[in-house]
């Protein structure tokens, strides 16, 4: 048996990459390949995919990868929904503890233009990769935010008066700092997940169960 | 996004003379909904006769009720997770909603027409059914169900009963590797119940549970103040599923409905005994009304469920007819798509084997 029991595992590029794969290392699937071909998107013989973060739990919801590996923001915007009449999407198994980050509330530095605009005008503009996330804040909060959802950096809307705020995932801060941001509110923390095909997580328990024990035991 | 028919070719019916270098108009339908020409409608057709079928040799008569229903009366049933989705007014100002399954207006039809007959009452339906979708996931905003639903049988003969003619069913059609996941939706609740677990931590560990949210059910879990070994039970007990085996290990919370599922699991055919995976872990989401036993039917072919369904002890009370039942709804468009996968088309449906239920 290959040492991940013949399961497909789709691998996030990225921030959680390399993280990642020495989470595979350690459970004895050879990586070099995967390390060494930055064009290559899947790897058969050692039972891989690679792909963006945000696509992995589509691709595992589908059952086109048995286990996944992505961010828990990417799980929490992806949205926890179930598909219409049968099931959920997605089961979650594992905070591997790796790729910690905040989301965060940032403003320009000074007085908090968010909180002078939700004064003045009863709403603030924020700008965000994650609406899902933002907008479940801002309700459970009781503020009226209008949500400017961007592909890029974000950094750039608070700077040039698109928006009063911004909601994003920080590591370290600095991107942050140099761009003049503070932090107002941390919003939660997220760490990478192993997560599961539900069908999969019946049909092939004992293989997933094995690879989930030795994953937690590293 | 709408396939333009290659060449005309868009099935058997009649065919303008139109240029081919001419581009047909494209008049758009809602997403979420389709269009089934004639090859992809004789398949859907071979595995409806199929079913209907088994269905109609186990006793279950076919039932059709409208699409429209007054949301008065389904809110009846438990709506939180299958809340109808669409809409209107009728002249009177009447709301009317699209109904989003067909257990909730067979139950209307078992307390309206059926007041005094003699139970069991057995009835088979392929119907549409209406839900909410959100953009660009390729959800359905309709979808073809056939299910049956077995009224005043209660457990664990009406389940047992229930188990074997979905196997008969699915065997029928050529589906080999399906496998039938069955839980109880009274298990995760008992285990709580049974550490004390009230309130608001018992309904957020049940939404995780829900979810399917591991992580989540173990934070919740470590905020409560439960000894390590119980914390332990309580994350090791949804995630058992197996064979019988996973029945022998019953914490003493949950030993009833364990034992409800080794009932269960005595009555069934080798064969269909053999399609089983217990799972302690089992919760369905999707419709507020299981009591008891709840099942789901997966095909490695396909990443989502192919059907599922339980026991709906307390509905049928709701419309003031007070019955045990069970039933199932199978989702024809991912059966099809599990066939496919299988690389087996079925054959004719005419005299199509049906084993023993």
């Amino acid at each position: 048996m290959s040492p991940t029991n013949g399961l497909t595992i789709a691998v996030p590029r990225g921030a959680l990459f390399k993280g990642t794969l020495d989470r595979l290392d350690g459970l004895g699937v050879d990586t070099s390949e995967v390390r060494a071909n930055d064009r290559k998107l899947l790897f058969a013989d050692v039972g891989l995919i690679t792909m963006r973060p945000s696509d992995v739990p589509t691709y595992v919801a589908a059952g086109a990868a048995d286990l996944g590996i992505t961010g828990k923001d990417v799980l929490m915007e992806h949205a926890d929904s179930a598909s219409p009449g049968l099931g959920r999407e997605v089961y979650e198994l594992l905070d591997l503890g790796f790729g910690r980050c905040v989301m965060v509330l940032a403003t320009t530095a000074g007085p908090d233009p968010a909180a002078e605009a939700l004064r003045r005008l009863g709403v603030m503009r924020v700008a965000t990769k994650y609406p899902r996330i933002a907008l479940g804040h801002f309700e459970r909060t009781g503020r009226q935010a209008d949500i400017v959802e961007v592909k890029g950096s974000v950094e750039l809307a608070p700077l040039t008066g698109l928006v009063d705020a911004i909601v994003d995932l920080t590591a370290t801060g600095t991107t942050l700092r140099e761009n003049n941001l503070v932090i107002r509110e941390e919003i939660c923390v997220c760490t990478a997940r192993l997560i599961a095909n539900p069908v999969a997580h019946k049909l092939k328990a004992a293989a997933i169960d094995e690879v989930l024990e030795r994953l937690r035991a590293q | 996004m709408n396939p333009r028919p290659a060449g005309g070719e868009a099935g058997s019916g009649s065919r303008r003379s139109s240029p081919s270098t001419v581009p047909p108009v494209i008049h758009p339908i809602p997403s979420g909904t389709r269009d089934v020409l004639p090859d992809e409608m004789r398949e859907l057709r071979q595995i409806t006769e199929s079913l209907r079928g088994v269905f109609d040799e186990a006793g279950y008569g076919e039932v059709y009720t409208p699409a429209l229903e007054y949301e008065s009366v389904l809110a009846r049933g438990d709506m939180d997770e299958a809340r109808p989705a669409y809409r209107v007014f009728d002249e009177a100002g009447e709301v009317l909603v699209l109904r989003s399954d067909m257990t909730v207006p067979i139950a209307r039809v078992v307390a309206t027409r059926y007041a005094h007959a003699e139970p069991p009452l057995r009835f088979c339906y392929f119907a549409h059914s209406y839900r909410g979708v959100r953009p660009q996931r390729g959800q359905p905003r309709e979808f073809l169900q056939a299910g049956i639903e077995l009224i005043g049988a209660p457990a664990p003969h009406g389940t047992a009963e229930v188990l074997s003619v979905i196997c008969g069913a699915l065997d029928a059609l050529g589906l080999e590797s399906y496998r039938v996941g069955l839980g109880d939706a009274g298990l995760y609740p008992s285990l709580l119940d049974g550490f004390g677990v009230t309130g608001e931590s018992r309904a957020r560990l049940l939404a995780e549970l829900t979810r399917g949210d591991f992580v989540g059910l173990e934070t919740e879990l470590r905020g409560l103040e439960l000894a390590d070994e119980e914390i332990d039970l309580m994350l090791r007990v949804p995630q058992m599923r197996g064979g019988p085996g996973v029945l022998e290990v019953t914490p003493g919370p949950v030993a009833d409905v364990v034992a409800g599922l080794q009932g269960v699991h005595a009555l069934l055919e080798r064969s269909v005994a053999d399609r089983v995976i217990f799972d302690l872990g089992l919760s369905l989401r999707s419709l507020g009304y299981y009591t008891g036993a709840i099942f789901e039917i997966y095909d490695p072919a396909v990443g989502m469920p192919i059907g599922a369904g339980g026991r709906y002890d307390d509905l049928l009370g709701r419309f003031g007819a007070s019955q045990p039942a069970v039933g199932f709804a199978l989702a024809v468009d991912r059966l099809h798509l599990a066939l496919a996968g299988e690389e087996r088309t079925t054959q004719p449906a005419a005299g199509a084997p049906v084993s023993a239920p």
